[in-house]
């Protein structure tokens, strides 16, 4: 008798890691009926999308916290409504001060115009008009994340096309704002921010979103790119882009798996894949730790690119040239996230209550030269003592997080460097050094916190590397700087979720579009193996 | 000038966009905020509360009430038992859909019915030889609506009853915070819902205790856009917008059978003895009705691409529309009319409500909608699909039954 994924029986593809892509890929081809198995190393599905109970009535959205740009077209297809999937909108940006009320930016914009005109009139009249102009701009990158990749150096005809539809978008932005992508791609963050505006209180937390997930300044070139990146935020007649799932992040990710399962898709948790094996130039399937053997037609992996191809398929099956661009892949990561379970409400000193303000994201950003500065310590090696905090109290958006009452707290923080001066591996010694001056810069603006708070959860690099199998700690699989997006995610030539080994596939954030719970990548490698009659 | 409900010293005070709208005769809020969302999500996700005082009410009591309502409404009330609600349709002599309301039998004989228009004046013509009261109650009774997933929990602890047991349209004599009142299982969402009926005196009482049971689950008062957006996902047909009541149309072409306006499953023919019945049977003995409403789900690729070719990202009012838009067949012949759209934000689909041409409302038939980027006139895909286009499973869940069925399993 044999069993399916043996090798008279194999599956007709494994997928290597449950994250949220690993998830989506896979559901997309149990949906066009293949058989499927994903294995996950960890005891539950989700990746780096996952909601965790670490501390008694109290759910933690593990690593990412919110989504904006998780795909329309997914969540039809897949049925994810109907598979559970609950997203709230944020409510408020709101960037405290230490000394005064700060600045609260809303979905409404008149709310907003009074805010911003508080800090300069001019300013809150430019506001507008530059979220129109980047709006403009969005629309000519938006079809890029919902299509493979262009390939610059192909003569097909789709290529062709997809390339001269390109350049048509771009001259159809007109003069200027040809102008305003040359200045987005080539400029810092605040630079560019500040051709627009003249409050720093303004521009600094505007500027965040460009260093979010890179090793990189809000003074440094090329920061303006990944600020439109995040601008992106689906427009779907509702005027805001970021959201909230309920249940934690972790609730994406079983919607998706709950999704895969109904079309058939076996998932197994526990299996931690130490090998994919390769005869022939081709993969076969994997090696379970532990030794069992799995055959697959295809082998995906969702997981990050150079853990895939250095640890799971090794140097000796890839093309030297292909091993060296591999490891030039940008990865380093400059993050960690801090997961706090709160006894009770704490204010905010200059805007007390749990109203309206505080239920969207909060930015402790207080000016330009403090996120500077958070980068100077990181730049020779030591974690920020004033970090760059984006904080977000998932008990406020969904009253599930926590008992009736009590709060959870979620803090992504930058900047954490994955190569500290003393090594990587010294991160867990100074791991509750880096809590300690996390909590200790929101005491400042939350006086009363520390006595508040119930439990910590302090993830660092080397934790996110260790635990989730992020490479270096990077949240994205490998920087979203322009030279690692399009047609050269991973690295050039391979940008179509294909790989240098056949048989073997790429569908996490490490491939087109890049990372951020998007299910993009995803979603986009299963439709083009489909289309390539490839499983 | 419309008048003030009960709840309107609350209300009032909340409404920060001044957005109001006139409501059977009260002023009855759009949105509190500057746009719905929020009320909308939580109606979706944890709950909201929304004045519901301006429906019609009437209180039937006698011998005969029971035998009235039958003869009046679509269904058999005469089998209604006591803590039960009924959905059902009102039809005039000519068979043409009047109203659509509810039925509820309060036990002791007595019976309230609630529709978005008045028929005391029907109801009088058409009591003759019952024995029968009906009463005008609707300023004597306010309602709040509670509607969403977390709804039993928050009512719970305020409610003198076990909501647990409560199910999908029962209604129950119960303190509502220490005031007398009902409370149903019953609302305009499609989801686990309750609606809270009591004395207008005790309206700010209980709504205070609502709100203080419910701050802490994220419980957020809301108005009739976001209700609007939940009406049109759970598939629900709004009288003088997707049919209209036989007695406010001029023209007989604006008339609508219950058949016409997705009504249909209200009514049983071969019971005898209602108003409507007649006309219908001859209709059927035609051949039946020749339109259908039905839900169509349109192309939000195409909607991308159409506003694409105007350079502009693809926009839609963020409230339900209820301008009817023409729908057309492959061969661009008109077939019929959308009468309710929305953007669904839950489900990211562009939902609408149609009344077609049979056959053109076939599950799966792909048709053509008008859509006007920049004013002109453009079409993109509609297809009929299954509505309600949200239907989760709490809406019909009770926690009592399924204990009481798993506990008989074991």
């Amino acid at each position: 008798m044999s069993t399916l994924g043996s090798k008279s029986n194999p599956y007709d593809a494994i997928v290597v890691g449950a994250g949220h892509n690993g998830l989506t890929c896979a559901a997309y081809l149990a949906r066009a009926g293949r058989k499927v198995l994903v294995l996950e190393r960890r005891p539950l599905v989700g990746g780096a999308a996952v909601s965790e109970s670490l501390y008694p009535g109290f759910t933690y959205s593990v690593c990412s916290y919110v989504v904006s740009l998780l795909r329309p077209w997914i969540i039809r297809d897949l049925d994810l409504v109907k598979h559970g999937l609950k997203i709230v909108p944020l409510e408020c940006s709101y960037t405290p001060q230490p000394d005064d009320e700060g600045l609260c930016r809303w979905p409404d914009p008149d709310k907003t115009r009074r805010e911003i005109a508080r800090l300069s009139p001019r300013d809150a009249d430019t506001y507008p008009e530059f979220g129109r102009a980047v709006g403009r701009l969005s629309r000519f990158v938006k079809p890029f994340i919902d299509s493979p990749a262009p390939d610059p150096l192909s003569l097909k005809p789709k290529d062709l096309f997809q390339l001269l539809g390109m350049g048509r978008a771009f001259r159809e932005l007109g003069d200027d704002l040809t102008a305003l992508q040359f200045k987005l791609t080539t400029m810092s963050g605040v630079d560019f921010l500040r051709e627009w505006f003249e409050s720093d209180q303004l521009i600094a937390p505007m500027s965040c979103s460009g260093i979010i997930g890179t090793f990189l300044g809000v003074k440094s070139p090329g920061t303006a790119y990944v600020l439109l990146h995040h601008y992106m935020g689906e427009i779907d007649g509702s005027s805001r882009s970021w959201g909230f799932p309920v249940g934690g992040t972790g609730a994406i990710s079983e919607a998706i798996a709950s999704s895969a399962r109904s079309f058939g898709a076996e998932i197994r948790c526990n299996a931690s894949v130490e090998t994919i094996t390769v005869a022939g130039g081709k993969a076969n399937g994997v090696v379970l730790e532990g030794g069992d053997e799995l055959h697959a037609r295809t082998v995906i992996s969702g997981c990050e690119p150079r853990l895939t191809f250095l640890e799971f398929v090794g140097e000796d099956h890839l093309p030297g040239e292909f091993t060296g661009q591999l490891k030039r892949y940008k990865c380093r990561g400059s993050s960690g996230k801090v997961n706090i379970a709160l006894d009770r409400w704490v204010d905010f000193k200059h805007r007390p209550g749990d109203g309206m303000h505080v239920r969207g994201d909060i930015a402790i950003a207080s000016s330009t030269d403090y996120l500077e500065r958070a980068y100077d310590d990181a730049k020779y090696g030591d974690f920020s003592q004033k970090p760059y905090i984006n904080l977000v109290f998932p008990s406020l958006l969904d009253r599930g997080m926590a008992p009736p009452g009590k709060h959870v707290m979620s803090c992504f923080v930058q900047y954490a460097p994955y190569d500290i001066k003393e090594g990587p591996s010294h991160w867990p010694q100074k791991r509750e050094a880096f809590g300690d001056a996390v909590v200790n810069t929101l005491e400042e603006y939350m006086p009363g916190l520390k006595d508040a708070m119930l439990h910590r959860q302090v993830l660092t690099p080397w934790d996110l590397e260790q635990d989730f199998g992020l490479t270096e700690g990077n949240i994205f699989h490998g920087e979203l700087g322009l030279e690692q997006l399009l047609f050269q995610r991973p690295v050039s030539g391979w940008a179509r979720y294909k790989t240098p080994v056949k048989n073997l596939w790429l569908c996490g954030s490490g491939a087109h579009p890049g990372g951020g719970v998007m299910g993009a990548p995803g979603g986009l490698a299963a439709k083009e193996m489909l289309r390539q009659g490839a499983v | 000038m419309p008048r003030q409900s009960p709840f309107h010293p609350r209300t009032a005070a909340l409404c920060s966009s001044y957005a109001w709208k006139e409501w059977a005769g009260y002023a009855a809020i759009c949105n509190y905020d500057a746009h719905s969302e929020r009320e909308y999500f939580a109606f979706r996700h944890t709950a909201g509360m929304i004045d519901v005082s301006p429906l019609y009410k009437y209180d039937v009591r006698g011998k005969d009430a029971a035998a009235f309502l039958a003869h009046v409404w679509t269904r058999d009330i005469t089998r209604l038992p006591p803590g039960r609600v009924v959905y059902g349709t009102m039809c005039n002599e000519d068979g043409y859909a009047l109203d659509d309301g509810t039925v509820a039998n309060l036990g002791d004989g007595r019976f309230r019915v609630s529709s978005s228009e008045p028929w005391l004046g029907w109801y009088g013509r058409h009591a003759r030889g019952f024995d029968v009261t009906i009463e005008d109650e609707t300023d004597k009774i306010a309602a709040l609506s509670v509607q969403g997933p977390r709804a039993r929990e928050i009512l719970q602890p305020m409610v003198e009853a076990d909501l647990d047991a409560v199910r999908f349209f029962g209604v129950r004599t119960a303190a509502l915070a220490g005031k007398p009142g009902w409370i149903s299982r019953t609302g305009y969402t499609g989801d686990l819902g309750y609606e809270l009926w009591m004395d207008p005196e005790d309206a700010l009482h209980v709504w205070d205790s609502v709100i203080a049971a419910g701050t802490d689950y994220g419980l957020q008062p809301a108005g009739l856009d976001a209700m609007d957006v939940t009406r049109i996902e759970a598939g629900f047909v709004l009288q003088g917008i997707d049919y209209v009541s036989a007695k406010n149309c001029i023209t007989e072409s604006l008339k609508s059978t219950p058949e016409d306006a997705g009504l249909g499953w209200t009514v049983k023919l071969d019971r005898e003895g209602w108003i409507g019945r007649d006309a219908l049977l001859r209709e059927r003995d035609r051949g039946g009705s020749t339109w259908q409403l039905v839900g169509l789900e349109l192309s939000w690729p195409e909607l991308e691409a159409l506003y694409d070719k105007y350079k502009l990202p693809p926009h839609l009012a963020p409230a339900a529309c209820r301008l009817a838009v023409p729908v057309y067949d492959a061969g661009g012949k008109q077939v019929g009319q959308a009468t309710s759209s929305t953007w669904s934000p839950v489900q990211k689909r562009y939902l609408a409500l149609a009344q077609l041409h049979r056959p053109f409302g076939e599950i799966g038939t792909e048709l053509q909608i008008e859509h006007t980027p920049e004013f002109e006139r453009c079409r993109i895909t509609a297809t009929v699909v299954e509505k309600p286009f949200y239907n989760p499973p709490a809406k019909t869940f009770t926690p009592a039954r399924a204990a009481k069925s798993k506990g008989a399993a074991a």
